[in-house]
């Protein structure tokens, strides 16, 4: 039903796109992976209107398509999900679903028919019960995927494209996301499925097609590939040794950060020892008290109950400000919108905080002068240190966050989900800092659920559940034994 | 369908009229105890006329605040359009129709101005309205001094005194603008389209919105009302006044009313009966301290701190709902 054939796209004289090739049949789930970078997001944008294409054609149900915005192309019945929600909180499900093309009587919306046709909608979707009158903002964020979905179908949409339409979910939210894309493909929609985590890509499709610097790589039959492979693909070398080496018994230093009974109004009890040298994972389900924990220790949310000592001295982390000034550190799990400030630049968003606590003002010219390597030494990527950071790829935001800590020497470093949402090459290079971090002699505690990552980057692990530490488990532990300790399975 | 149930449509009807009918009860009693009366007729009427002249003007704030951008230009072309509509009619009825047509008029193509500055050029709202503005006051200190023009004798009996019962007429037509403009909010694609563009622009354009459009529409809406309020205000005066709109503070004051009654001055939530509510309470805080005869010192802090108390509790409910 869609082929692309040749399409190219140059911004400013830069390559984006270079001849690439892309079908998708009725009925069926086609992936698309690459890094960041690639050219995933631009050939979204040509398929979906977002952007008209230098080179090539669009054929669009047999048609040569050149559609001049987003609203051609919904109404040619592309649909797409954006990585973001692209939801109003304070207007109702139905108005969100029909926002663009509401129905209309005599002049007036139709509120009534508005109101049917989304529950049908819903209902074709194989979606449980929702209040389709209520604001979206009262939705859980499963129940808003849902909702986008429905947006994106509501023009008979007869392609549907999903960019990450996980990265906001829990596990089990993830597994009902399944079961509607298996419906929708049922029902003879074609589904372009844009994602990062392969386990996904494996799960869904029929074919993958791998966009490595703006090219094609490759389009493969799922069936008759592997995560291996597909990573040699994307990231063109293979990533021996996914994960760096772990600390030897000899490296792990003495403790520097204990918690005793802490708690506050999300956790109970929590007792932690983070050890100079180490890096600590931290385990659980979504909502489990894991980035509370975080919170806590940087004193965003602080404990409220028990004691903290750093270096065996107590100390009380009664706000970020305190927690810094400690020599604590944390890197939050919304990088949107607690990490960087979208319109100021690179070299700005990488000195906030060693301009928050001040320091000389002499100083200064040093201060920035060594950003600028730091930056270099994380390698960002950038079209330099003074463009806006929200130009810039996920993973290389996450870069810029990093230097910003890691140039004030953190004692102890907090990372929440540090690599959610990014590629597999800014990944590793995530990986290879925090690692060199806990080399370095801090204290690392690193929040993943991404239990491949956690399991190769930890330590050691703690699980939490319900606000407390169910458990810990050493390097070696399993999937299974993670599970086990989160859900409660064993005591 | 309720006038009240169609402005607030499903929405919850704002806190303000809970403040609106708090402050009336204190001031009823406070005037009562010193011995005076708040509500007489003649208190009643002026009371509506001030709702009247600030509630046009607030209603069509409502929806460019809705769609996250601003007015700052509404004083001057309320003035303007006293003068366009008085020398136009220039004391005769006859010229009653052509010179409202083309205050309307004239005030519709401020309003396109503001709008492609804004929608088009890409200027922040609060510049592009505000040089407007300066550059329509410009034009009405060179050349004018005073009042000019007369307004149409029968325009001045009818929307400018006229009333039913304690209510002018001016009021009614407030009341026809609000409830328009409601209508305009809830049960048109505009309406739905410029909540849209207020709550998130981008948002609204990846849906198919076609976010120039919405703007520009609003605030050829926003300077109509304005100018609305600019005929009844040369009714209610006989002549054009150029300084009538600047002197009523029409700006600040309407902004101030849109976010007593509870419309988000980001934009996206929000309506007119808020707005209506806050214009009510407005004007019964002067209609009150009018009673008292305090000096108007007084009064300005009291508006102050009712303004600044509405944006906090607003903010607090925000911040709650945002948790939850």
């Amino acid at each position: 039903m869609l082929a692309l054939r040749a399409v190219g796209k140059s911004f400013l004289g830069v390559r984006v796109l270079d001849g690439v090739d892309l079908d998708v049949a009725p009925g069926e789930v086609h992936a698309v992976v690459g890094e960041n970078g690639a050219g995933k997001s631009t050939l979204m944008k040509i398929i979906s209107g977002g952007y008209a294409p230098d080179e090539g054609s669009v054929v669009f149900a047999g048609e040569t398509r050149t559609f001049r915005g987003p609203r051609e192309a919904r109404r040619a019945g592309i649909g797409i999900i954006h990585q973001e929600f692209t939801l109003l909180p304070d207007r109702t499900v139905a108005e969100n679903v029909y926002l663009g093309h509401e129905p209309v009587r005599r002049g007036l919306v139709d509120r009534r028919e508005m109101l049917a046709r989304t529950s049908a909608l819903l209902a074709s979707m194989g979606a449980g019960p929702m209040p389709v009158d209520a604001p979206v903002g009262r939705l859980g964020i499963a129940q808003r995927q849902v909702v986008e979905i429905a947006k994106a179908l509501a023009l008979d949409a007869r392609l549907l494209i999903m960019d990450e339409p996980t990265a906001a979910l829990a596990d089990h939210e993830v597994e009902l996301l399944y079961a509607l894309v298996r419906r929708l493909r049922d029902q003879g929609i074609g589904l372009l499925y844009v994602s990062h985590r392969l386990a996904e890509v494996f799960d869904l499709s029929e074919r993958i097609t791998v966009l490595k610097d703006g090219r094609r790589v490759t389009t493969v039959r799922t069936a008759q590939t592997t995560t291996d492979e597909l990573v040699r693909h994307m990231v063109g070398r293979d990533l021996s040794g996914y994960y760096p080496g772990r600390a030897a018994p000899a490296d792990v230093g003495p403790v520097l950060l204990t918690v005793r009974g802490g708690g506050n109004r999300k956790l109970h009890d929590v007792d932690l020892r983070l050890r100079a040298g180490e890096v600590v994972g931290v385990g659980g389900l979504q909502g489990s008290g894991r980035s509370a924990l975080a919170r806590a220790l940087f004193g965003v949310a602080p404990f409220t109950t028990g004691q903290v000592d750093l270096d065996g001295k107590p100390v009380r982390v009664v706000s970020p400000r305190a927690a810094m000034r400690a020599g604590i550190a944390y890197v939050s799990e919304d990088r949107k919108g607690e990490g960087i400030v979208a319109r100021q630049s690179v070299l700005d968003n990488a000195l906030l905080a060693g301009r928050a606590i001040g320091g000389s003002w002499s100083g200064r010219s040093a201060r920035t002068a060594r950003m600028r390597d730091l930056l270099g030494a994380v390698d960002v990527r950038s079209a330099g240190v003074d463009q806006e950071i929200r130009f810039l790829s996920g993973g290389n935001q996450q870069k810029v966050v990093l230097a910003r800590w890691l140039a004030l020497g953190p004692r102890v470093m907090l990372f929440d989900e540090p690599t959610r949402g990014i590629d597999v090459g800014a990944t590793s290079a995530i990986h290879d800092v925090v690692r060199r971090l806990a080399r370095d002699g801090a204290a690392v505690l690193m929040i993943s659920s991404d239990l491949p990552e956690l399991l190769g980057m930890s330590d050691r692990i703690v699980v939490m559940r319900e606000g407390r530490i169910a458990g810990e488990l050493p390097a070696g532990a399993s999937e299974a034994d993670v599970v086990a300790l989160a859900v409660g399975a064993v005591t | 369908m309720s006038a009240q149930s169609l402005l607030a449509a499903r929405r919850p009807v704002p806190g303000v009229y809970l403040a609106l009918v708090l402050t009336v009860a204190i001031g009823w009693l406070v005037v009562m105890l010193r011995g005076g009366a708040l509500f007489n007729q003649a208190t009643m009427v002026s009371l509506l006329h001030v709702a009247a002249g600030l509630g046009l003007v607030a209603v069509g704030q409502t929806l460019v605040i809705l769609g996250g951008s601003l007015d700052l230009s509404v004083a001057y072309v309320v003035s303007l359009s006293t003068l366009v509509a008085a020398e136009t009619m220039n004391g005769s009825d006859t010229a009653l129709v052509p010179g409202v047509l083309l205050a309307l008029a004239v005030s519709a193509g401020i309003g396109l101005l503001n709008g492609l500055l804004i929608a088009r050029f890409r200027i922040n709202a609060f510049i592009a309205t505000l040089g407007v503005g300066l550059l329509l006051k410009g034009y009405l200190d060179s050349n004018y001094d005073g009042p000019a023009g007369a307004t149409s004798p029968s325009l001045v009996q009818s929307l400018g005194y006229q009333r039913i019962g304690p209510v002018p007429v001016s009021f009614l037509l407030l009341l026809v603008a609000a409830v328009a403009a409601g209508l305009a909010l809830n049960r048109t694609r505009f309406g739905h389209h410029l909540l849209a563009v207020g709550g998130d622009a981008e948002v609204a354009r990846l849906s198919g919105v076609r976010n120039q459009r919405v703007l520009v529409t609003a605030h050829v809406l926003c300077s109509l009302c304005a100018g609305l309020a600019g005929v009844y205000l040369a009714a209610r005066l006989g002549s054009g006044a150029p300084r009538v709109g600047t002197e009523g503070i029409y700006d600040l004051e309407s902004i101030a009313a849109v976010v007593i009654g509870g419309t988000a001055l980001a934009g996206g939530r929000g309506g007119v009966a808020g707005t209506v509510g806050g214009v009510l309470l407005l004007a019964s805080i002067d209609a009150i301290f009018n009673q008292l005869e305090v000096d108007s010192f007084a009064k300005q802090v009291v508006r102050g701190v009712i303004i600044i108390a509405a944006v906090a509790v607003y903010a607090r409910r925000t911040i709650r709902k945002g948790r939850s």
